[in-house]
């Protein structure tokens, strides 16, 4: 633990990273100690109410201003952020963890499996994602659990696709063969060989993924099929908003900020993990 | 002594959409215990296929075992099933492959990668597993263990690696060791070491060894016997000495022709063996070596030669030739005084 942070203090990028996502997570956790108004209180003689820095006229003290219905836009990011978060970050779990396992089991089996599995990838890849998460939601119906698991079905295919090349790749190599000298089984080689060796890409596509995901997210509370309100999302936030742009900047702003600096500080961190993780480029312990 | 290891008829194809490639044809020969064996051959001669697949190491398919029994222990190993065989692969039969460089997997640490068997075959825990390892790198000469144990085979050279390869080729005190040109990939003064390294392993724990290489002069100063192959079939086998002090076979003696001497002085031409290695996809008919050979007679391109044993050599020297290559060399010598 005290290599991996004297590791993290000697880049900035990562340093920074670190730092907002920890306080993205911290603020997410302790959002009901923050002392922050209820995200769905709304006070309508208060209603778009510039943020109070502006130096406007701005009834009560609302740091980020309201929005359309007088509710505290900073406390509606806050609390945004904690469904966004963990909706974000399981979805890119599961579909990582069920990505990586079939890309490894298509590229270490080839043959029928992988002409399947590959099959299935490019039957997906063919229908809009978009298209595809509006109509499982319609079907499941809007809630956490199941904006997760669409969100992870757009997922998936990505990881098994890059993963699967690599493993193609690496069966091949010398200490696969290695490998199965000492008496590994399958399975033996696909987790304790082969999987270290696709982590590194892996975190990667999760970095991307997640940034991908916490938009599609948006997308898909924009379109109404996300958390439903009067519950905060960030999606939702900028598509309630986006009509007062001209009136009202602060409503959509805020939160797209806050979507920017989360998708940035995530792929800023995951950059420098992929570095950590790669034993050629870490200074000996 | 009793054979620990017995080839009969091992016979390997590898068929292919366009054709079919004919890697071993009917190998046989005995190994007894404690026995180093040199195999040696160009590439594509099946001497390294024909190891990997006694341990189902060839990929099937496209490989296929056509005919023949691998005694181990009195034990057929191609009768074993898939479980049987990981039970029996870096236990019993330890490998050492060629490149050190690709064959440890690059993000895991030294010490996994050798305690990996030791923990799978052996039931060692971790903590004893980490005693065992240390203890592995220091019999085969890698100085500071216990911090090398924790670092990744980046931060190893070529010779530090292929020692990590033979520490996890012997972990387990396997009863055949089968070293797969083993030094290769490694420079010459590295080379000398490893081979030191080995003929001293061999004397604390007694391994047989299969050596398998295209290098004349390593096996000249490791093995017991040695065995030529050519085209998937063995040429010629016997103790070390009388194959190199008498070959009978035109292609060892071509080998050793193109070896250079000590005594050789000034700018002389190495001998080359004529002609182009044999087309393995071609049906094994006749002596393989036969259209690159001066010697050659008609017979040799009709009928596959058995192994008998050479005349008037040593017991256990044997040959599979149907000219009499001392008397075509006689008559070579006479014709270059004329």
């Amino acid at each position: 633990m005290k290599s991996f942070f004297s590791a993290l203090l000697q880049s900035r990028a990562g340093l920074f990273g670190f730092v907002l996502v920890t306080v993205f997570v911290l603020a997410a956790i302790l959002a009901p100690f923050l002392g922050l108004p209820s995200p769905t209180r709304s006070d309508l003689l208060a209603r778009m109410a510039p943020p109070t820095w502006t130096g406007l006229f701005s009834p009560g003290a609302h740091p980020l201003g309201t929005d359309e219905l007088g509710r505290d836009i900073l406390s509606r990011i806050v609390y945004g952020s904690r469904v966004t978060l963990i909706v974000a970050c399981s979805a890119v779990v599961l579909g990582g963890v069920v990505g990586v396992l079939l890309g490894i089991i298509a590229g270490y089996y080839r043959g029928i499996v992988d002409r399947v599995l590959m099959r299935i990838v490019d039957i997906q890849l063919a229908l809009p994602l978009m298209l595809l998460a509006l109509l499982v939601v319609a079907a499941l119906g809007p809630s956490t659990r199941n904006l997760i698991i669409v969100l992870a079905l757009t997922s998936w295919l990505r990881y098994a696709r890059i993963i699967r090349g690599q493993v193609l790749a690496l069966r091949e190599r010398e200490f696969i063969l290695s490998a199965h000298a000492i008496g590994a089984g399958t399975w033996r080689i696909m987790l304790r060989h082969l999987l270290p060796n696709v982590l590194t890409p892996a975190l990667v596509i999760a970095t991307l993924e997640l940034a991908r995901i916490i938009i599609m997210d948006a997308a898909l509370s924009f379109l109404g099929l996300g958390i439903q309100p009067p519950n905060p999302s960030w999606g939702r936030m900028l598509s309630d908003g986006r009509v007062y742009i001209s009136t009202a900047w602060w409503i959509v702003t805020f939160p797209g900020i806050a979507i920017l600096l989360t998708v940035l500080s995530v792929n800023l961190l995951g950059d420098w993990l992929r570095d950590y993780f790669d034993p050629k480029l870490r200074t000996s312990r | 002594m009793k054979p620990l290891l017995e080839v009969r008829n091992l016979t390997v194809e590898f068929n292919t959409a366009s054709a079919t490639v004919h890697a071993v044809n009917d190998v046989s020969y005995t190994l007894a215990e404690g026995e180093t064996l040199g195999i040696v051959g160009e590439s594509g001669s099946g001497k390294s296929v024909h190891a990997l697949s006694m341990v189902g190491l060839i990929a099937m398919p496209p490989g296929r075992v056509v005919r023949g029994e691998v005694l181990f222990n009195g034990r057929n190993l191609l009768a074993l099933s898939q479980r049987e065989l990981f039970d029996l692969r870096g236990k019993e039969i330890g490998f050492i492959f060629q490149d050190p460089m690709t064959s440890l997997n690059p993000v895991l640490t030294i010490e996994r990668q050798i305690a990996e068997p030791l923990r799978r075959h052996l039931g060692l825990s971790a903590s004893q597993a980490r005693k065992r390892v240390v203890e592995l790198l220091e019999l085969v000469g890698i100085p500071d263990a216990e911090r090398r144990a924790g670092q990744y085979p980046h931060e190893f050279s070529g010779g530090m690696r292929q020692r990590v390869m033979i520490a996890i080729g012997v972990s387990c005190n396997p009863k055949l060791l089968i070293a797969d040109e083993a030094t290769t990939a490694l420079d010459v003064t590295v080379q000398a070491q490893i081979l030191e390294l080995v003929r001293d392993l061999k004397k604390k724990i007694g391994t047989t060894v299969i050596w398998i290489t295209h290098d004349m002069g390593v096996v000249a100063g490791l093995a017991d016997t040695v065995q030529v192959m050519y085209g998937g079939r063995i040429m010629e086998r016997g103790p070390v000495r009388a194959v190199f002090n008498d070959p009978r076979s035109a292609y060892t003696w071509g080998l050793l022709k193109s070896l250079p001497h000590g005594s050789q002085r000034g700018v002389k031409r190495l001998y080359q063996i004529p002609g182009n290695p044999p087309d393995m996809t071609r049906e094994p008919v006749g002596d393989p070596f036969a259209p690159r050979n001066r010697f050659a007679t008609e017979r040799c391109f009709r009928e596959t030669p058995p192994l008998v044993d050479a005349a008037d050599s040593v017991s256990g020297h044997k040959v599979a030739a149907w000219y009499d290559l001392r008397q075509e060399l006689a008559k070579l010598e006479a014709a270059s005084h004329d």
